[in-house]
Formats: C-alpha cells, structure tokens, sequence
C-alpha cells in the first residue's frame, strides 16, 4: 500500500470537489474492495477521500412510489430493510446471497456498484492485464478462466463483474444517482452504468472524474413473483459461477438479468419476449453471440438449466 | 524405553483420564485470545521490525539485475536482505528448492528480497520498490504434458519403500479375469490453506538465534534452519508453542523463518515475517497431482483376482512422488498385483506432503475404482469390500495385521447410516428438485512409528509438569499428553502443566503422519515411569508393587502423598520411547468407512452433503472428544477435495493462478453438515504402551471418494477428475422442466 | 450472560438508530472536508485516532495505512484479532464495531473515529469466559485455534443478529420472523473459515448458547 493522505468529507458536493482538486484522489466508504486492491497496489490512491460522514445512508420513498437508497446504505441494512424485503425482494435476495456477514455489514450501495473484477489475473500485479495496466494484455485469455465472461468480451478482457447486487438492481431497472465536482447532480440509469469491456477495459463505469455516487433509486415495486438464483462452487461465500435475477408475472411476462457471465450485469429486453417459450428460447436470445472459452463454456448451458429452473418455480 | 515386545497391562489401562472425553485444557486460552502465535510476541521480542517478503515474478530462469536502492531509501526501511547480501545458505535437508533465490529461480514466487522495516506499513509499500529484472527460462508445467517423460524414481517412494511392487503374474491374471476395470483418474494439486499464515519471529543473541515460528517439527526445524545458515545446531533455538495449522505444509522450515533469521541478522534486531496469503500457495508447499490409473480383474463372484495400480505425479528436479499407490499395496486381497510410481518433472512450486500423504489421492481413486467394480459385479460396494477383506499383507502374507477391524468398521457404518436404503441404481431418488444419492468408501492410513522423548517434573505441591518438545497444531496434545501424565503419576488433570513446542526440551517426535499422538504419549508414558521408580526408591516403596492414585502413592497398607517424594528439589525424569521391530513384523494401520449422502440440484447441478459418517478403527481412542475433532475435521477437508478445491496451474506461465483463499474455495459452514463418527473399541498392543494408533489422517482417507460416489450415485454421471464441480456434469444430467 | 446481553442491546440500538451512528461520528462543522492529517513531524501519512476499545477510550497516533486490524495487533498489542488473510477472505479478524461484526483487515483504523470496538479479549477472559468462548470449549469447537475468535465474535454477533431480524440467505420467509435454525447458523457462519473443521462442533456451541437465551 503507497502512503496517502486521509480526509473526512462532510458534504456530498464538498467531497467531489475535493476528489476532482486532488491528483490521485479515491473516495472510501465500506472500503472493503479498495483497500484489498489497494494493499496489493492494485489501486493506488495518494489520497483517501472519507465520504462515511456524508449522511447518504437513508432508505426514503419517492415521490412515484419508489425507493431511494442513499449511497452508503450498508448491503445489511438494505437488504434487511421492510420495504425491499417487502417489495423488492429480488434485491434483497442477492445482498443475502452476496460475500458474508461481516462484509455486507460494511459494504455499501455505491461501493458494491464499483467493485472491481475478481479475475485472478487482475489481482496478481505480475500478470497481464489491460484492465489493471491498460495494453499490457490479458492474461486470462488462454489461461484460467472457468469464473469469467462468455458474453459481451473482447479480445482485451474477459473479465466479469462480481456483484450480485447490481444484477438485481438491473432487472428492477434502477437509476444512479450522482454528484458532479462542480456539484451538479445527474442520474444513471443502471443499464448505462456498467460498461462493457472494449479495448478499454480500466473503464468501467460511465461515472467521470470526481463523480460522486449519492443514491440509487428503485423504480415503484412492478410485483410479481421475485427470484435471484446464485450457483457456486460451494454454498456461501463465494462468487457466482452464474446467477439468475427473475422477476416473472403472472401473465408470463417477466425481466430476467444474469450474473456471472460478463463485465455488467448481463440484461437483454428483447430475450424477455420469448419468456413464454421457455428458458432455452429466452437464453438462446440472452446469449446470442457467446464468446466461451473452454474453461468457461458450461456457463451457456447453467445459465439455461438455472433459468429452466427458475421459471418453473414461478409457475408454481 | 525401547518397545520391543506387546504391551502388557499398564497403568494406562486404568483409562480414569486416559480415554476420557475432556476438554481441550488450551481450550480457555485459544477461546480468549491469549494463546501466542508466531507473529504476536510482543512479549518476548518487543520492538521486532517487520519483515515483508518479495517473490519472484517467473517459473523459471535467472535474476539478471535486482535494485534495492529504492526500497532502502524508503521511509522506515531497516534492512533489505537478498540472496547476494544473505552470505552462504545451504539448502535444507527437507527442502527441495531454495527458500531464497538468486540469482536462479526455481518457482513463482520463490522469495528473492525481505524488507525490513519499523512498522509493517512500510515494509509492505517498500517490497514493492524493489525492482527485479529476469532472464525467464522455459519450463515444464503440465503433468498430463509431462507424463510420458516421467521416470522410476531413484529414492523409491521416499519413505524406504520401493516405487514398483509386483506379485505373481498381474498381467495373465487381469486379462484372465471375466469381469475387469481399467480407469484413469486424476486428482489436482492442493494447498494446505491453514488459517495461520507461515510466520516467524527471530532474535540474535550474539551468534545464538531464537526463532518462535510455527512449526509441527521442532527437531526437523532446528536441524535444517541449522544447516542453511551454516550455525551448529546447538545455536538455534525453535519455539511453536501455538500452531494455527500446519496438516504438511509446516513440517519443515519455509521462507518466513529463514528470512526472518537473516532479516534480524541484518536489522541487529528481532524481526517478524508472515508470508502473506497471495504469496503462500506458489512460495510454499503443496500436495501435487496425481493421475492414476486403475486396473482391478475379479472372478464374477466377486473375488479379486488382479489389482493394478499405476501413478504418475510430478516435482521439481530433486522432489519425490506423490505416493498415491500405498495403499493398493495393503488394502484389499487380490493374488496377482501390481503398483508403479512415475516421477516427471515439473517446474511448478514445490511439491510436499499434505495430510495423508499418498493415501489421501490414492484412495479418492481407488474406492472409485472399488464402486465402479462393484457395480459391474452387481455387488454392493459394502459386500464388495468386505468379500476382498484380508488379514495379511498381500504382498507379504507372512505379515498379519496387528489389528484389523475393517468388516467391522464397514458393517457397523451401514447399520448406523441406513445403508440398506441405497439404491444400487443410480440416478433414481429424488426429492423435490434434488436428485439424491448415498456412497460410501473405506478409509485407510499406516500407523508410523517415530521415536519421542519427554521430561517430567514433580514438584513439593503435588503438581506435574510435562515438558517436551511436541507440537499441538490443533490435535489436541497438551491435553492428551497432561491426560497421560496424570494417570500414571496418580493425579488430577487439574495438577499437569503441559510445555511444548520448544526444541531446548527433550527432542519429540512432533506433529505428522498421524504420528504425534501414539509415540508423544508413549515419550510421557516412558518419562513417567522413571519418575514412578524415583518416587517410590525415595518413599522405600517397592515400584512394582506402588499404586499411583489420588495423589498418593500406596503399597500394602501404607499411603504416602506423592507430593512427600518431591521434597523441596523436586523430582525429575527423562525418557524417550524407541521402537523394535513390531511395526516389521505386524502390519499396523487403522481402517474406516466413510458414509455420505449428498443431495445434487437437478438444475444447477449444485452438490451439497448432507449426511456423514465415519466409524473408525485407530487403536486406543486417548480422548474421544478430540479424536473425534481430528476425524471430522479431516471429513471436512475430504469434502473440499472431493468438490471444489484445486490449484488451478496457468500452464504457460507455470504458477497456480488461485493463489488466495477467494480463488482457492475450502469448504465453508455451510457446505457441512452435523457429523458423525463413531470409534470402535480397540487397544494396539503392538504400537506402543499406550496401545494408541493415529486417527488425524485416517479421517480425510477415503472420504473423497465417498462423497464421489454418492454424487454418483445421485446423479448417474461418473465424474473421474477431482474435484467433481458441476461443470463437469451438468450436461449430464435430465433435462430440466 | 450479562455481557452478551449488552452486546444484544448495544446491536438493538444500532439498528434503531440507523444513519445516527455514522453523523455522530462525523467530525465537528465548519469547514466542508476536514484533513485528518496532523501537521508536524509525523508528516501527511500520519494522524490521530480516538476510538474505543473493549470499554476503554484510546487516542493513538497511526500510519493513514494502519488497519484496524493492525492497530489492534500491532499498536495496542490486542493479538486475539487474527491475521489470516489480510484480504477479507477469511473471517478471523472479525470484531463487533458499534454492535455490527466486521473483518477488520478491510478497515483503515482512522476510519473508526469515535467508534466502539469489541475483540475476543472484551468478551471474556481465561478465568472469566463468555458463554459463547465456554461453549466452544465444551463442544471443542476449536483445533488449532487461530480463527477462533472470529469465530466467537462472529457467533455473539449472530445471534443478536437474528433477534434484530435480519434475515440470510437461507431465510425461507423474507416478511416472516426468523427462526434460528442449524441452516440459518451455518449460512451466517460462513464467513469464518475454520480449515480445521470444527464446523458441526460450532454449530452445537451456538445452538446450545442459543438455547439457553431463548
């Protein structure tokens, strides 16, 4: 870890000005995924913005029935809380099903947008990686590579995101709210957030320099039945192989989003058409143009049984 | 005392204390904190800089420029230790690679720097200025690659046995036989992952040095560490009173303890080094892989008429096998036989034991190999077993078993886990969306013999203390050596005091192999029974008549308190137990079945257990309650093996890419369920006084395999690659909907 | 018993108070961000922390880059938080802060301004055990002993988890109350390693604390 300098910021405005003011600058809230990168030098901020004091940590509703979640919301207290539960259970169903207590007691909304891939290659500094030292290559490509993408990759990267989190906030289209430095304030919505690799994989979200994330908002509850399906290795504390968030209606129509299987959490309206085909039909639209490797290539075929599954559930 | 002839009774046999399921009497400092480990003297080595460890960035191939101008210019830094500033090192006697490079690099990761500094802070930031410049080299990585260049290895099987055994004419006998199996099977190469990293603390005294490390062989320890800096043994002293962990990776010395040496030595101060966890699994040890090939011939009722079994692994050049063919040597009858070991070459990190050795991957092969046969017989696999049983060595029946419960172990097993519900058929239960299934496998592992010594004491109190330098890397040896000492000097458990893991007291056999518990006991019991003798000589009792109990001791009608013998000076004893020749003449191992049912999502594929049992045949049980942690703890592992975990070697880069605990999956709570396990009675009395046998490795031996075929028989997909992760197949299984 | 009790309503009113928690530990008005960097001789990597720990207020001088962890093992010599994995990856530096289990190697300790730290050697002591460490050594939920305070701060943490109704992963009803169940102890356990395998013994420690609260 390279020293740094440690501020506290008070206000949401205050802090992206200052993040935007100082060369090297990173905010840290839960600080669970940064300061991992940061002691392997992975990332290597010279100065630490401390945005816990920032009040951003309240579940309000909305005027159009909706949710606002505050960007520090702890993943606990958010999928804990009676109205997602209630309402939104897809979602608090992949906090649940995401890394352990310990981590979801300090790991907040923003934060868990922002995580940075788990590819082995990524996080060892000796490896190749143009998402960790943009045109050394990728590794991953030819080597290890049964965790990562088959959809949405390029010839740079095929790393994938690792949140469960996001995945349902995809199938619940929800908005990010934002704080510019010049303390102009502008929403995201969740399907334009994430970025897909390209050639240039470093670049992972649409959020600009000193961009501060404030909130997340959750569109009015759309109902139905409400499923996040997490396959791993072993039962806990692990990331997806593949994960399926579900919100299906009773007339058959429904959103489907995946985790697991590319660089953001994988959502294509159109395959939600063929929902009353079946999860072969939705799946074959879904990942149209997979780019497996061979390590990697069952995830087609488990994304296709866990969705199969999903979906007779919902017409139980 | 030299074990040369079967134990008679002895005042072991009482088992007041001995036998009894008491808790661990570490139990109340581990629970709050205050057990020291390596890393956390503050007490002994106060102000210690910190050490942080550089690894190499290659395979293979040579350092050609190493710059640490700007770590030593860093803030705080104290020292930069390298291979071109450390003077001579010598290779240790249990080491195959160096444990510092220079200017060659044998494996990734390989130390080739230690920063030392004031705080850890900047040690860590200035490890990575140090800039290393590399000539890489090409290499071997790839067993399957590999293994047609592998060779008989010169060393046998390491451990004074053969590398190929042969008895009668396997080949005429197997392609006689009218039903026949001939499988391959592979296993990955695995890491310890113990939770405590390898760490050392070292201090210089002048040209003596004190390293508290964490070590499961303190005499092995002091020797080698010794020898790689060129000091007479008698200038190094080793502490490991606490071990968060060893199961073979700290059998011997690593990086952090040498490097903490030379670090200190450089300081002129103490220094402290943790390897930290993205650096342990390719600086250190690891079990390697195995593939294995299978050959077994029956007659079609049943009978084994040829057994075959063939395994290929690789090391670095100098390294030795994976031993996965032992127990096919043992196990089951069978006239005709056959075994070979193949060495290849691999320029992988170094490969070493792990827990259970050789039997672990050699049985999650053959009792697949068993199920599969059983089922072309149309035979259970219980009955299959129980009809190959043998109470000789097959390769030298002259030899019997000294004890052999195996039948037992197996017919109890499957009364108590219900066997009879197995549906030979597999594939066909299901609950709901789960697919269900139920295996079994036997668990097998050699008792080893290995000589140990211990001090006693007796003071004017009444109290003992035990002093030896064994190790408890969570086995639970303050308790059973304290539960030893106290029934036979006749005293509480509350009167024993238990000092370990210092190699200034009597040399033990230490931590391994399952080793630790029969032969450290049978140090005390030999220990103590000198002590008795000064007791009784000075009370003018007559020893073999004295009767050692509730802090007395009696003979005819007269009672002495013990404490009377001690005097102000108090008493002392010291003894080593040596072994003869029983364990030649008597083939002594213990047995097991391992029972498991496991439920597999008919969707995902996802294999969870949710049933296990082990019935256990290991001699003498010294105490149940950490016995029984021992047994289900190696079931834990064993579910590990058998599902998720495997070092996933990058084959052009030649390194394990998961080199952290997210990337490298050991199973979690919930991944087991409550489990049983149940020990037979049983007294060894050709193993030792204490009649004991190992039960540590005997609980992971077998168990793999048994989750195998549970998986098996849930899913009717036969999986011979571990681990058996759901990729492997789910396209397998029926259609979902 | 009377000390998990607090713990039970130290977490109750962490819970209530909800966003409370994080605005008193902000540091007092005025200017719109605040360098926690003291001036001086210790340079701009350094500054001072005041937190508490096991009841007792400590203000220390730390590297920015000081975890909690390592101010807990290094600075103040509280070697009960295990160092594992230095990477969130383990569980054996769990302690409760503010009533809320954490892995305190993903912390930095100036992070913890004015917060309440719980270790293993705040539970209880080799004479005085808290249940839950009494129970662990009755069920000898332990071998080696080095994820075993993360184990037991995680276990107290637990079951007051579950009484403030937070549900899991295996939770069956979202909306409904929680019944602490063997599954519902495992899964919430599961950010504890134990490679030594002392799960199901854990299980039955914590069941039979459980127990005797209920």
């Amino acid at each position: 870890m390279k020293p740094f300098t440690y501020e506290r910021a008070l206000t949401p405005a205050a802090a992206a000005g200052a993040a935007a003011a100082t060369p090297g600058a990173r905010f840290i809230a839960g600080g669970t995924n940064l300061l991992d990168l940061m002691k392997l030098q992975i990332e290597t901020p010279a100065h630490l913005i401390d945005v816990n004091g920032l009040g951003l940590d309240r579940i309000e509703a909305t005027d159009d029935g909706g949710l606002r979640i505050g960007a520090l919301v702890r993943n606990t207290d958010l999928a804990a809380d009676a109205r997602v539960r209630r309402d939104y259970p897809v979602l608090s169903r992949a906090l649940l099903a995401g890394a352990s207590a310990q981590l979801r007691n300090k790991a907040t909304t923003a934060g868990n947008l922002l995580q940075r891939t788990r590819c082995p290659y990524f996080y060892d500094p000796a490896q190749a990686c143009n998402k960790r030292a943009p045109g050394s290559g990728c590794a991953a490509l030819g080597g290890y590579s049964r965790q990562l993408a088959v959809i949405g990759v390029s010839e740079a990267c095929i790393a994938t995101h690792p949140s469960d989190m996001a995945v349902a906030m995809r199938a619940l289209d929800a908005v990010v709210e934002t704080v510019q430095p010049t303390g102009t304030t502008r929403k995201i919505a969740i399907a334009d957030f994430h970025r897909l690799p390209g050639d240039t994989p470093h670049i992972e979200t649409a959020l600009e320099p000193g961009e501060l994330i404030s909130a997340v908002t959750l569109p009015k509850p759309v109902g139905g039945r409400q499923v996040y399906r997490k396959v791993r290795d072993r039962a806990s504390y692990a990331f997806a192989l593949v994960s399926v968030a579900a919100l299906v209606q009773e007339d058959g129509t429904g959103r489907i989003a995946l985790g697991g299987v590319a660089h953001k959490p994988w959502r294509v309206e159109a395959a939600e058409a063929e929902l009353p085909r079946g999860a072969k039909a939705v799946t074959e639209r879904l990942l149209a143009g997979a780019k497996p490797t061979p390590d990697n290539a069952f995830k087609v075929t488990l994304v296709e049984r866990t969705l199969g599954a999903v979906l007779a559930d919902g017409r139980n | 005392m030299k074990f040369d002839t079967p134990a008679a009774d002895n005042p072991i046999d009482q088992l007041k204390i001995i036998g009894q399921p008491v808790s661990r009497i570490d139990g109340p400092l581990k629970t709050t904190g205050t057990a020291p480990y390596a890393y956390e003297r503050h007490d002994v080595a106060p102000n210690a800089a910190h050490g942080f460890v550089v690894g190499a960035t290659i395979a293979r191939g040579r350092i050609t420029a190493l710059d640490t101008s700007a770590a030593e210019a860093a803030p705080g830094v104290v020292a930069v230790v390298t291979a071109a500033n450390a003077g001579p090192l010598k290779k240790g006697n249990n080491n195959t690679a160096l444990l510092l490079a220079g200017p060659e690099v044998e494996h990734y990761h390989q130390a080739v720097a230690l920063v030392v500094a004031d705080t850890f802070e900047q040690a860590r930031a200035a490890a990575a200025l140090v800039k290393v410049d590399y000539a890489p080299a090409e290499g071997a990585f790839d067993l399957a690659k590999a293994m047609d260049g592998a060779v008989r290895p010169e060393k046998g099987d390491g451990m004074g046995g053969a590398a190929d055994t042969a008895v009668g004419d396997f080949h005429g006998a197997f392609a006689a036989a009218p039903v026949r199996l001939d499988a391959t099977y592979s296993t990955p190469d695995q890491t310890h992952a113990m939770m405590e990293p390898y760490a050392s603390t070292a201090a210089w005294d002048g040209d003596r040095l004190t390293v508290w490390t964490s070590n499961q062989m303190i005499e092995w320890g002091r020797s080698d560490l010794a020898r790689m800096l060129g000091l007479p043994k008698d200038r190094v002293r080793l502490i490991s009173p606490y071990i968060g962990g060893g199961f073979g990776g700290k059998l011997f010395i690593r990086a952090d303890a040498l490097l903490a040496a030379l670090g200190a030595r450089a300081a002129g101060r103490p220094v402290k080094v943790a390897l930290h966890r993205p650096l342990i699994v390719n600086n250190t040890t690891h079990r390697p892989a195995t593939i294995q090939r299978i050959r077994i011939g029956a007659g079609r009722d049943g009978r084994i008429t040829a057994i075959g079994h063939k395994s290929w692994s690789g090391d670095l050049p100098g390294g030795g096998l994976e031993t996965a063919v032992n127990q096919t040597r043992l196990l089951y009858a069978g006239a005709h036989r056959l075994t070979a070991m193949r060495l290849a070459t691999l320029h992988l990190p170094e490969g070493n034991a792990m827990r259970a050795p050789g039997e672990a991957p050699g049985l999650m092969a053959l009792e697949i190999a068993m199920d599969e046969m059983a089922e072309k017989l149309g035979i259970d696999p219980v009955e299959f077993r129980v009809l190959n049983d043998t109470e000789r060595d097959p390769e030298n029946p002259d030899r019997p078993f000294s004890q052999r419960q195996l039948v037992a172990c197996l017919r109890l097993g499957a009364e108590r886990f219900g066997w009879s519900r197995h549906n030979p058929k597999p594939g066909q239960v299901r609950e709901g969306d789960q697919l269900i299934g139920m295996g079994m496998a036997v668990g097998f592992r050699n008792n080893l013999l290995m000589k140990s010594g211990a001090r006693v004491r007796l003071d004017a109190e009444g109290r003992v203390t035990v002093e030896t330098a064994m190790t408890d890397i969570g086995t639970g040896s303050y308790t059973i050596l304290a539960q030893t000492a106290a029934e036979m000097m006749g005293v509480g458990l509350d009167k024993v005091r238990v000092v370990l893991g210092d190699s200034s007291l009597p040399a033990s056999c230490g931590s391994g192999g399952q080793w630790g518990a029969n032969n450290a006991t049978s140090g005390v019991y030999a220990a103590c029974m000198k002590l008795r003798e000064e007791v009784a000589r000075t009370l003018g009792f007559n020893s073999k008549e004295a009767v050692f109990a509730d802090g007395e001791v009696r003979a005819g009608n007269r009672a002495v308190p013990l404490a009377q013998a001690a005097g102000a000076e108090g008493l002392t004893a010291e003894d080593t137990i040596e072994y003869g020749d029983l364990a030649k003449r008597y083939q002594q191992s213990t047995f097991a079945g391992h029972f498991v049912e496991m439920a597999v999502d008919a969707a995902t594929g996802e294999a969870r257990v949710r049933r296990m049992l082990a019935v256990c045949a290991a001699g003498r049980i010294l105490n149940p309650k950490t016995a029984r942690s021992q047994v289900i703890g190696a079931m834990t592992m064993g579910v590990g093996a058998a599902l998720f975990e495997e070092l996933a070697v990058d084959t052009r880069h030649g390194f394990f890419v998961n080199h952290d605990l997210a990337g490298y999956e050991v199973p979690v709570h919930a991944d087991i369920p409550h489990q049983e396990v149940i020990f037979l009675d049983e007294t060894d009395p050709t193993s030792s006084p204490m009649k004991a046998k190992g039960v540590g490795e005997l609980g992971l031996c077998g168990v793999g395999a048994a989750v195998a075929n549970a998986l098996y028989n849930a899913t009717g997909v036969r999986v011979r690659d571990y681990p058996i992760t759901l990729d492997k197949y789910i396209h397998r299984l029926p259609e979902v909907g | 018993m009377a000390r998990s009790h607090d713990l039970d309503i130290n977490r109750r009113e962490v819970i209530l108070a909800g966003a409370a928690t994080a605005v008193a530990s902000s540091l007092p008005g005025g200017a719109e961000a605040q360098p926690a960097a003291l001036p001086g001789a210790s340079g701009p990597s350094h500054a001072t922390v005041s937190l508490t720990v096991n009841g007792v207020i400590r203000e220390i001088e730390v590297d920015t880059r000081t975890t909690l962890l390592d101010l807990l093992r290094e600075n103040l010599q509280l070697t009960g938080t295990k160092k594992g994995c230095d990477h969130g990856q383990c569980g054996a530096c769990t302690v409760i802060v503010d009533g809320r289990r954490i892995n305190s190697c993903l912390s930095l300790a100036l992070m913890h301004e004015g917060q309440s730290i719980t270790t293993i050697e705040g539970l209880g002591t080799p004479d005085q055990l808290h249940p839950m460490q009494a129970a662990f050594v009755t069920h000898d939920g332990y071998q080696c002993g080095y994820c075993t305070p993360g184990q037991i701060c995680s276990a107290v943490a637990v079951l007051a988890e579950v009484k403030a109704d937070i549900p899991s992963h295996v939770t069956d009803d979202l909306t409904a109350p929680i019944a602490l169940t063997e599954a519902e102890i495992r899964e919430r356990m599961s950010g504890n390693i134990c490679r030594c395998g002392a799960y199901s013994n854990i299980v039955e420690a914590i069941v039979e604390v459980a127990g005797r609260r209920a």
